[in-house]
């Protein structure tokens, strides 16, 4: 994922790969969050204009996915899984632990259901990539390994 | 002599550090000046071994499990590319009771072979049922699929070749293959193993759909929680049309077939197929009526055969070995082999392949080895968030569709999640209604509504206001919507539920209401 301010001709172009195909909507979403992290008005707007749908269609379709957030992240993305094979090992404690020990930073911290990494679980997901096996001890390095990496 | 040294490339392997293991083993034969060759394979499904390291030793893979990053320079101390001896050693992949004692139907290439390598694939009967397939003819395709009672593996376990034929049968000039493969239900992992360690299994199991059917294109719905799946899952579908497999006249075959991959957006009710085709078309995920059905009037309105990955990989071996072998597998009329996946709070968890019949206490105690906190087993929830959890007592249950559908619960897509005694089943019960609000599409008032109320009546019998009349609304409530939703979500919510209402209705009385 990047972050790159929202620029009309980036999204334009973005559309234009997809063939501005409306049926593609779900898949452009994916790829202006891949590159602008986050789905704003602007977006929106454009969308609707260039695939011949109304702003409602697509707000629609925005909204609708957990996916397809409309503000901003934090730095880094944490989601732990809080299904019930991870919660059968202790996730509700990490979900805990993690909220008090990220409080103040510039991180969004979520919640998801399933990684499909239940038989490592609790599971954990950091800025796309998954972790299994988290204790607390694993979540605090696998955090410090972030800022390492800036 | 270049020796051939395997780690997996799988999500849970890599999320509990193969890539790290394959970064140092790397680097330490070059300081060794060892020559080797490594093969990122997919995983064999002995998930509590991971990372599982293979060495290749005279035609024997030695394995050598839960191998750290860490351990890598210790391992080359020990010769461990001769096979030798060291803490983590296993011995040869194919004597590990936990593989060998499973019934490979489906999952057979997954962690034998390299993933991407079509040679490596053609070299393991890939292809060879496409081929068969097409000398067969569509109609007995479909017949073979019929004589292996073979069901979708997705959970509802509808007859696949009756669906087959229905598509076959209906008018329309274009018909798609539609693969489900938005594993959403926790506890399982079997598509995701599949996609990862033998997509292009899946790609001919789609070919052969569409030959038989006469659908032309196949679309992949993956979730988007599995990113490494995606990358080569892509790769796969990119590798298979530059060979020549996928496009225009595949082979000389005259049959022309191609794959689009299509990603998920986080929403649970995308696995529902008319909310699937929905979110395929662009659209929000929201359920369709029924009817008409997918197979009449599915994506873009034309004739769709919508089935789960590993039903569609299943068809492969169907192809090779006949009908009557699949067939030979299983119970009743839950014919064949389903890979069962032991989840959660489970010693050695992992994809187990079997024949139906199988009881839940033989998954848990001899593949599964009990809990993982070594506590006793209090429940076990199988076939998903909608499915229903079980107490220790009925675990000799075997493992058939209808059995499970005896004691109010079902098998699905074949998860298996252990909690043992420390487990608060109101807090799971509460956990079953607020994930159906949170998930909820939003299209019935039973599912969207009800599933809130649920939350809230709960809530008020744990914290013990008016404990027996909030239990008589609770269960009016599962009435109402198991009766009134449009589709499993808001229709199977109740069932874990009602099990703990049934089994565990002590847990009410003691539990903390709100989330910790």
């Amino acid at each position: 994922m990047t972050r790159e301010p929202y620029d009309n001709k980036t999204a334009s172009d973005i559309v234009a790969s997809f063939d501005a195909r409306p049926e593609m909507l779900v898949q452009i979403l994916h790829a202006f969050v891949n590159r602008f992290a986050w789905i704003s008005e602007d977006a929106i707007r454009q969308l609707a204009a260039e695939l011949n749908l109304s702003r409602a269609e697509v707000h629609g379709v925005v909204s609708y996915y957990h996916d397809f957030r409309t503000e901003a992240p934090g730095k880094h993305i944490v989601k732990i899984c809080e299904a019930e094979a991870c919660q059968a090992m202790g996730s509700r404690k990490l979900s805990a632990y993690a909220s008090a020990s990220l409080d103040g930073e510039d991180v969004t911290l979520e919640p998801v259901y399933c990684l499909g990494n239940c038989a490592c679980s609790p599971a954990v997901m950091v800025d796309g990539k998954t972790y299994g096996r988290v204790s607390n001890e694993r979540f605090d390095e696998i955090m410090a390994s972030l800022g390492e990496s800036g | 002599m270049t020796t051939k040294v395997y780690v997996p490339r799988e999500t849970a392997a890599v999320s509990v550090g193969a890539d790290d293991v394959a970064i140092a083993i790397a680097r330490c034969a070059k300081e060794n000046s060892e020559s080797i060759e490594l093969v990122r394979n997919g995983s064999w499904g002995a998930t509590w071994l991971e990372p599982l390291v293979e060495v290749l030793v005279d035609d024997k893979r030695i394995a050598y499990g839960n191998v750290a990053g860490g351990d890598v320079p210790a391992l080359f101390d020990a010769d461990f590319l001769r096979g030798g001896e060291h803490d983590s050693r296993l011995g040869a992949i194919n004597d590990i009771p936990y593989l060998i004692n499973q019934d490979r139907w489906t999952f057979w290439r997954c962690g034998l072979i390299e993933p991407l390598n079509i040679d490596d694939f053609r070299a393991h009967q890939g292809f060879k049922a496409f081929e068969k397939a097409v000398e067969m003819g569509a109609e007995a395709v479909i017949e073979a699929v019929k004589t292996s009672g073979l069901r979708g593996r997705g959970g509802a376990g509808f007859p696949a070749g009756i669906k087959w034929q229905t598509v076959a049968d209906a008018e329309g000039e274009q018909k798609y293959i539609a693969c489900n493969a938005d594993e959403g239900d926790s506890g399982t992992f079997s598509d995701r193993i599949l996609m990862e360690g033998d997509p292009l299994g899946l790609i001919e199991g789609m070919m052969i759909a569409g030959f038989a059917v006469g659908a032309t294109r196949g679309y992949i719905y993956l979730r988007s929680e599995y990113p490494l799946t995606h990358s080569i899952l892509s790769r796969a579908i990119d590798t298979a049309r530059d060979a020549g497999w996928l496009g225009e006249n595949i082979q000389d075959s005259g049959f022309d077939f191609d794959i689009e991959l299509h990603l998920g957006a986080g929403s649970y009710v995308c696995g529902e197929e008319t909310a699937m085709l929905e979110s395929l078309e662009g659209k929000q995920g929201i359920v369709r009526y029924k009817p008409p059905l997918p197979a009449h009037e599915g994506l873009f309105g034309a004739p769709t055969v919508v089935n789960n990955v590993v039903t569609l990989a299943s068809v492969a071996n169907i192809m090779n070995l006949g009908g009557e072998k699949y067939a030979s597998f299983g119970v009743n009329r839950s014919k064949g082999t389903l890979a069962f996946q032991l989840a959660g709070n489970i010693k050695r968890g992992g994809l187990v392949e079997k024949g139906f019949g199988i009881t839940l206490r033989e998954l848990i105690e001899d593949w599964g080895g009990g809990t993982a906190s070594g506590r006793p087993v209090k429940a076990v929830q199988v076939g998903g968030p909608l499915g229903a959890y079980i107490p220790a007592e009925q675990l000799d249950t075997p493992l058939d569709y209808e059995a499970f559908i005896e004691i109010g619960a079902m098998v699905g897509h074949g998860g298996i999640v252990v909690f043992d005694d420390t487990a608060n089943m109101a807090q799971q019960a509460r956990f079953a209604m607020e994930f159906c609000a949170i998930e909820s599409c939003g299209k019935c008032t039973p599912c969207r509504i009800g599933s809130t109320r649920g939350v809230e009546v709960i809530d008020r019998m744990v914290t013990g206001v008016e404990r027996e009349a909030n239990y008589d609304l609770l269960v009016e409530l599962c009435d109402t919507m198991e009766d009134a939703s449009l589709c499993a979500m808001g229709g199977m919510t109740p069932f874990p539920v009602r099990s703990v209402l049934k089994y565990f209705s002590e847990d009410f009385s003691s539990a903390v209401g709100a989330d910790e």
